[in-house]
Formats: structure tokens, C-alpha cells, sequence
């Protein structure tokens, strides 16, 4: 059982703790000062999610320190999805990735308030406020871009349909899902997945922008098996940087 | 010209100013939005700042942001700048009391000491 929730908090954490350090990179870069805080603070709470799961990780289940599953793992231990490892591109996408993935983090957690794993329970209903606001602030970007200029729509169309096989990924199934269900630690992937369907088509029907036919699309799998992208070693390399230079320097 | 920052960031954003970065495009004129921010129920919301926005959805946003992130927040208002009726400067002399007058100045009253002493002596009494 043990083993089942811990690839569970990985999977959590490791993607946290990548599209967190992704949502860092436009610190400062951000199209207008306010904004540029927005996903600052987002990018924040990201991280600090993925600490608070690696340290169930490291106090229920005798994993490494945080700072120590962070940083110093190999790329093929990761199990994030490669949908939070692409760079961020341009605006349009950073939001469009922000809005698909941040939507199946909050199910993902409003699922676990339930969970009969207590430590997950109690984070999800922790973090409740947090995640409610990060999905107003992508909700109501992708209905003003969507309904904005013809070029704004047009972006943000595109995001959307170069994002869709990559956030399908956020769904593949890992080997314990059987076992999380049945003994009620987590609903499932699949499961996930039809609600968040549910709750992004009704955003973007409003955005006025069309869901693409998920039925003819591959999702982008491996990553949460430890096969990633080409751009997460670079993106791990630089988030360690710092870390690595004295590894047992104390902050 | 390139841009060849240590940071990294922004060695990948790649400005060139050449291409008009920094330049301001239609709809780039935002509107002024006072802000007014509660720190606790039943509290007056009280006017921060101004925050510059295209309309009131994303000025709750940007000031959540800007006025909500540092403090104790349970609610925020945003009113547009321009909906906001006001005296002019010039006219400041309207509400100027003549010297003699300062007792209608409510802060002519020390009373809240008064108060705070009775309260004291109530509780000491009931010791």
C-alpha cells in the first residue's frame, strides 16, 4: 500500500514542483507588473505544495530530506507529466498550461479531502483558498482573452489545441491505481480526468473557444513513468544550480 | 540589440528593442480603479491605493495582488476612479474653522481616555 501512495505523492510533488519553477521563470518578465505578481505568487504556492508532499514523503514513508528529493534525484526518477516541463513559451500558452493544469490540481485535491490517507486529506483541505484562487485568476484570463481581440482568440486557440495532448498526459494511469481505489486513498485518473473535462469545457464554451475532438488526439505519456521531455534535465540543472554549489549549506 | 543578463530569464526572453518591445498599443491605457481593502468582518474598508486595470474583474485580481498579498485581507472593493465624486482643493477654505470654533472639532474631545479609565476602573472594581 505504502508504495501506491508514494508514487501518488510524487506524481503530485515532482509536477508541482516543475510548473512551479516554470511559473517562476516570467518573475519579472510578466506583461504588466500585477500579472508579473500573479504567477509569481502562483508559482510560489506551487512550490510550496510540492514541499508540503515531499515532506509526507520524507515523515510518513522515511523518504530523503525536501530539499534533498528536489534537487538531487535523477531526471528518470521524476514523475511529473511532461505537459509542466515544455518551456513557457509565450504568454498565451504559460496561461493556457496554468488554466489546464491548475484546474486538474484543484480536482485532483478536492478528491483527496476525502482521501483515507489523513496526512493528503488534510494538506487538500489546507490549501483549499489557495487553489480556489488560482483557478479564478485562470478562469477569468481565459474568458477575457478568448473574448477579447480576434488576435487574442486566435492565441489562445492555438495554446489550447498545442496544449490538449500534453495535458491528456496529466491523466496516465500509474501502476497502483487499482489499489488507490479500492482502498480509498485517491478516485483514480480516469476519474480525474472526466471531471476535469467537465470543468474546462464549461470555461472555455464561455471563452468561446472550441474544445478539440480529445477522441483523435495521443496523449503525450511517459512522464510519469520517468520518461521526459528533453527540457526537463536543463530546467532540473538550473533549479539545482544554487543547491549543488554546497549541498549542506544550511539557509 | 540583445540582451546578455546574467539572469537567465531574461537571457531567454530575448528583448530587442528593435521589435518595439516596451512600445504601448491600443487598450494598453488602462483605467484608474481606488482600491479599498478590509482587513477584518465588520471592519471599514478602507481606501490603499490605485490599481490600473481594462475593467473591475481584473482590477479585483491586480489589487488582490497588489493590496491583499502582504496583510491580513478578508475582502476587497474596487470602484472605478472615475465614478468617485469629490470637492476640489481650491475649495478647501469651505471646510477651514475660524480659530475660536476649534470646539467643533470632534477631536477637541479627549474622551477617549475618559472612556478607557472607566473601563479600567470597571474592571479593577469587579476584582
Amino acid at each position: 500500500m505504502s508504495e501506491a501512495i508514494k508514487e501518488l505523492l510524487y506524481k503530485i510533488a515532482d509536477s508541482e514542483l516543475v510548473i512551479g519553477h516554470r511559473g517562476s521563470e516570467w518573475t519579472g518578465l510578466g506583461p504588466i507588473l500585477e500579472e508579473d505578481i500573479a504567477f509569481s505568487s502562483i508559482a510560489q504556492d506551487q512550490l510550496g505544495h510540492a514541499l508540503a508532499n515531499y515532506t509526507i514523503l520524507n515523515t510518513e514513508f522515511g523518504e530523503a530530506t525536501p530539499d534533498a528529493l528536489a534537487y538531487t534525484r535523477k531526471e528518470t526518477d521524476y514523475k511529473c507529466c511532461q505537459f509542466v516541463e515544455l518551456p513557457i513559451g509565450e504568454y498565451d500558452f504559460s496561461l493556457m498550461r496554468h488554466f489546464l493544469f491548475d484546474h486538474s490540481e484543484s480536482l485532483r485535491y478536492e478528491m483527496l479531502m476525502s482521501s483515507s490517507f489523513g496526512p493528503l486529506a488534510a494538506l487538500a483541505k489546507k490549501i483549499k483558498g489557495e487553489l480556489k484562487y488560482h483557478i479564478l485568476h485562470a478562469d477569468l484570463w481565459i474568458q477575457k482573452l478568448g473574448n477579447g481581440t480576434e488576435e487574442s482568440h486566435a492565441r489562445m486557440q492555438t495554446a489550447l489545441n498545442e496544449a490538449m495532448p500534453y495535458a491528456l498526459g496529466i491523466f496516465e494511469p500509474g501502476k497502483y491505481e487499482e489499489e488507490l481505489i479500492s482502498s480509498g486513498v485517491f478516485a483514480g485518473e480516469k476519474k480525474l480526468q472526466e471531471l476535469w473535462l467537465e470543468r474546462i469545457t464549461n470555461v472555455l464554451d464561455k471563452a468561446h473557444l472550441s474544445m478539440p475532438d480529445i477522441s483523435k488526439i495521443e496523449p503525450k505519456f511517459g512522464g510519469r513513468n520517468g520518461f521526459h521531455t528533453e527540457y526537463l534535465q536543463p530546467m532540473l540543472d538550473e533549479l539545482s544550480e544554487v543547491y549543488n554549489f554546497e549541498p549542506t549549506a544550511t539557509w | 540589440m540583445s540582451n546578455t543578463s546574467f539572469d537567465p530569464r531574461i537571457r531567454r526572453a530575448n528583448l530587442d528593442r528593435a521589435s518595439g518591445f516596451g512600445a504601448l498599443h491600443t487598450n494598453e491605457h488602462w483605467e484608474p480603479y481606488a482600491v479599498f481593502h478590509q482587513d477584518k468582518r465588520g471592519e471599514q474598508h478602507v481606501f490603499v491605493g490605485t490599481i490600473h486595470a481594462p475593467d473591475a474583474e481584473l482590477a479585483l485580481l491586480f489589487a488582490k495582488e497588489q493590496y491583499g498579498r502582504r496583510k491580513k485581507t478578508v475582502s476587497i472593493w474596487v470602484v472605478r476612479s472615475a465614478d468617485i465624486f469629490s470637492f476640489n482643493h481650491e475649495d478647501e477654505d469651505m471646510f477651514a474653522t475660524v480659530p475660536e470654533k476649534t470646539y467643533r472639532e470632534a477631536s477637541g474631545y479627549p474622551v477617549r481616555k475618559r472612556i478607557n479609565k472607566y473601563l479600567h476602573d470597571l474592571e479593577e472594581s469587579k476584582k
